[in-house]
């Protein structure tokens, strides 16, 4: 036997490649990384095994030794030790590596379980793909390529099941469709912690239901669907809108915390479709909340700005009345870090207070921090503010009634839900620089309309301080500008160096200027994004407690 | 360089006064007279149209009068000039053919850029389109030439069906997993 390299790696020989796995791999992820493609449906890596497909059948042997002495029993022919395959097919899912261990995933047996699993899946498999959300991604649909047989032998009446089930308020199920392989029930209990799906009936008649009473209505419901291998869970939201082979799809980040759970956009022709998580272990592991994913609905929202005049008229009209001496700036924890930077400098620039807006919740432990602004961290790292936000502005009215304060930029915050009267924005003179109306925008002198999340590039620093990339996915409205644009320009009219407002050289002046950000620029922040030295703000109260991921600063400390 | 000389025979006396020529034409011209035409009168004459024959692209109802098309976009997918727009859409749960649960609620097709290449209908899962024997067409505006999901089955009307795929699942939906 082969002594592993490293004490805590494993060598196994796959289709007879030999590669060191770590400790407790299954066999699907050894052999992922000698890229062989195990298949399975009811195996996901961040869910516990259950073994009831049976796709992921594969041969199995060890080393041949003899019993009395353990003497390895030579073959011959070949000068090596001789394998002892087991003769009935092992699941890849449920087996842990050994040493030593030889796995066949290629061999006529293991092609013809599959060919049998598949036979046996497919006779009540309803013949949906056309009408079925689900075709295109469908691993069902996938593997029938490889091992189904084109015809079906099964010449009886399909068994019946219930065809639209609401097992929520997001969650349709389709209960034909299901290949019972339990992933949704699992993913209630681990990771959503809330038991409500469940398997009733027995045989062929088992079906997955809701616990009587009960609704799949839970904040992470929406995962279910993606990840059920098959058509049966589907979103009611994105239910018959749209095939999904017709869909780009763009990396974003999801806003509505300071978790910055990794997302995809997918867009055909300039509209969204839905946002499904991405992977990535450090964050959402494969998840995301089921409130992030509605959030592209702001792009075609009703109360969207639309542009009334040319950019470059409404920014001169809103440098001219920034050039009065008393200013005071609101930035915004929603903006990205290369526009927080920009605001910041602007408020230097013209010897403004600057301030972030607070929005606090309360976390779910899960993907949904406490800070409900995704881009905290940014402000702090950019200098646009040097203490935690908080949600009423005290300070600013005060200065505002107090006459200090006389012209105000709000970068799409609503003052009046961060506690200033409508009195007091009538005292001031407003330029709002925002994607949607609201009451700061009704009574703003100068609106400059700008582009939502969606419609533009940039960065956010999450609650790990990780920075991570988020991509326009769709083109922005007609006339609006993008926020670093406008800034840019903002800059530009009230005397500063021209320095360019596309990423590459606002992130050129970032990395010079911004001592936690040195040496980064938006090209080489990886997919997974990067995590920075956060240890300057270590002394602040974040609101955050865990989540997934994620422990809080003090927490460590006292642990 | 070498050059043949070649010897030109005098016109014959027959030959001179054309006279056989012009019987020979005639003739020709008579026999023709009295066969059948072997050309078309078009318009008002119409070409006998082949099997499967490729005309403007139609949608179809099934003999029940059931709209086949189910949405899946298979053909907006497949078609070369993308002159086909679905919009899909759900058929509610009350109506007669709720079970079938999907149906087009747009369906365009831009007989401007349709290239008559019928791989709309030869991908079609459900058989609900098909290049039936249309094959001239004209209008007076761009709009007019984009077929919609009306026009298309004014064109396409009923075939005959020979599953009847959607009809037998209904069937056995009723008849429930005690028929077994």
């Amino acid at each position: 036997m082969i002594q592993p390299a490293q004490p805590d790696l494993v060598t196994v020989y796959i289709d007879g490649k030999e590669i060191a796995v770590p400790k407790g791999t299954n066999v699907i992820e050894a052999a992922k990384m000698v890229g062989t493609d195990v298949p399975h449906y009811c195996y996901h890596e961040k869910l516990s095994v259950a073994g009831n497909c049976r796709m992921c059948l594969i041969e199995l042997g060890m080393p041949m030794a003899d019993r009395a002495t353990r003497e390895p029993i030579m073959d011959p022919e070949t000068g090596k030790q001789k394998i002892n395959w087991i003769p009935r097919p092992q699941i890849g899912c449920g087996t842990t590596v050994v040493p030593g261990m030889h796995v066949k995933t290629q061999s006529k047996m293991v092609k013809e379980c599959r060919e049998g699993v598949m036979e046996f899946l497919l006779i009540n498999h309803p013949l949906d793909c056309p009408i079925c959300d689900q075709a295109g991604e469908c691993k069902l649909q996938e593997q029938a390529t490889g091992y189904g047989r084109g015809y079906s032998r099964f010449i009886e009446q399909k068994n019946v099941k219930p065809k639209r089930t609401q097992l929520g308020p997001r969650v349709t199920l389709d209960d034909e469709r299901c290949v019972l392989c339990s992933r949704c029930i699992r993913f209630s209990q681990e990771v959503a912690k809330d038991d409500v799906l469940g398997f009733v009936d027995r045989g062929s008649y088992s079906t997955l239901t809701c616990y009587p009473g009960k609704e799949l209505s839970n904040n992470y419901s929406l995962n279910t669907v993606d990840i059920c291998p098959v058509g049966a869970l589907t979103s009611t939201d994105f239910r018959f809108k749209m095939r999904v082979w017709f869909l780009k799809q763009t990396d974003s980040i999801d806003t509505e915390s300071s978790v910055g759970a990794n997302t995809v956009v997918w867009s055909r022709e300039g509209e969204i479709y839905r946002i499904t998580p991405r992977q990535n272990d450090e964050v959402n592991d494969t998840w995301m909340a089921d409130s992030g994913r509605v959030l592209y609905k702001e792009v075609q929202a009703d109360n969207r700005l639309k542009p009334s005049s040319e950019l470059a008229t409404s920014v001169s009209a809103a440098a001219s009345l920034l050039d009065d001496g008393n200013v005071a700036i609101v930035g915004s924890g929603r903006s990205s870090v290369e526009e927080q930077f920009l605001t910041a400098k602007l408020a230097k620039k013209i010897g403004a207070a600057s301030y972030v807006v607070g929005r606090h919740g309360e976390g779910d432990g899960i993907l949904i921090s406490a800070d409900r602004n995704p881009n905290t961290r940014g402000a702090l790292v950019t200098g646009l503010i040097s203490e935690l936000p908080t949600t009423e502005l005290s300070q600013l009215a005060a200065d505002i009634d107090a006459g200090k304060v006389t012209t105000l930029l709000s970068v799409g915050e609503d003052l009046t839900a961060a506690g200033l009267s409508d009195e007091q924005l009538a005292k001031v003179n407003l330029v709002y620089v925002g994607s949607h109306s609201n009451a700061t925008s009704a009574a703003a002198t100068v609106i400059i309309p700008t582009l939502t999340v969606f419609e533009k590039s940039g960065t956010f620093i999450n609650q790990q301080f990780r920075i991570q990339k988020f991509k326009s996915a769709v083109p922005g409205l007609k006339g609006a500008a993008d926020d670093r644009v406008v800034l840019a320009s903002l800059l530009e009219k009230l005397g500063d160096e021209a320095k360019g407002s596309d990423l590459a050289s606002v992130w050129a002046e970032i990395a010079e200027t911004v001592p936690a950000l040195s040496g980064i620029s938006y090209a080489n922040v990886p997919k997974s994004g990067l995590l920075i030295d956060g240890s300057a703000w270590s002394g602040l109260d974040f609101p955050e407690g865990e989540s997934l991921h994620f422990k809080p600063a003090t927490a460590e400390a006292s642990a | 360089m070498s050059f043949k000389t070649v010897e030109r025979k005098p016109l014959t006396l027959a030959e001179r006064t054309y006279v056989p020529q012009i019987l020979n034409g005639l003739s020709h011209t008579f026999k023709k007279m009295v066969k059948p035409n072997e050309t078309l009168e078009y318009p008002e004459a119409r070409p006998p149209i082949p099997e499967g024959y490729r005309g403007v692209p139609t949608l179809v109802k099934d003999p029940n009068g059931r709209e086949k098309c189910v949405s899946c976009q298979l053909c907006e997918f497949v078609c070369p000039p993308k002159a086909i727009r679905i919009k899909p859409g759900e058929i509610s749960a009350d109506a007669d053919t709720a079970h079938v649960e999907k149906a087009p609620q747009e369906f365009d097709i831009d007989m401007l850029r349709c290239i008559y290449c019928g791989l709309c209908q030869e991908v079609c899962p459900e058989e609900a389109i098909w290049l039936q024997n249309v094959f001239s067409v004209s209008g007076y505006t761009r709009e007019e030439l984009v077929n919609d999901k009306e026009r298309l089955y004014e064109l396409g009307g009923t075939l005959p069906d020979e599953h009847f795929k959607w009809d037998k699942k209904k069937a056995a939906e009723e008849a429930g997993n005690g028929a077994h």
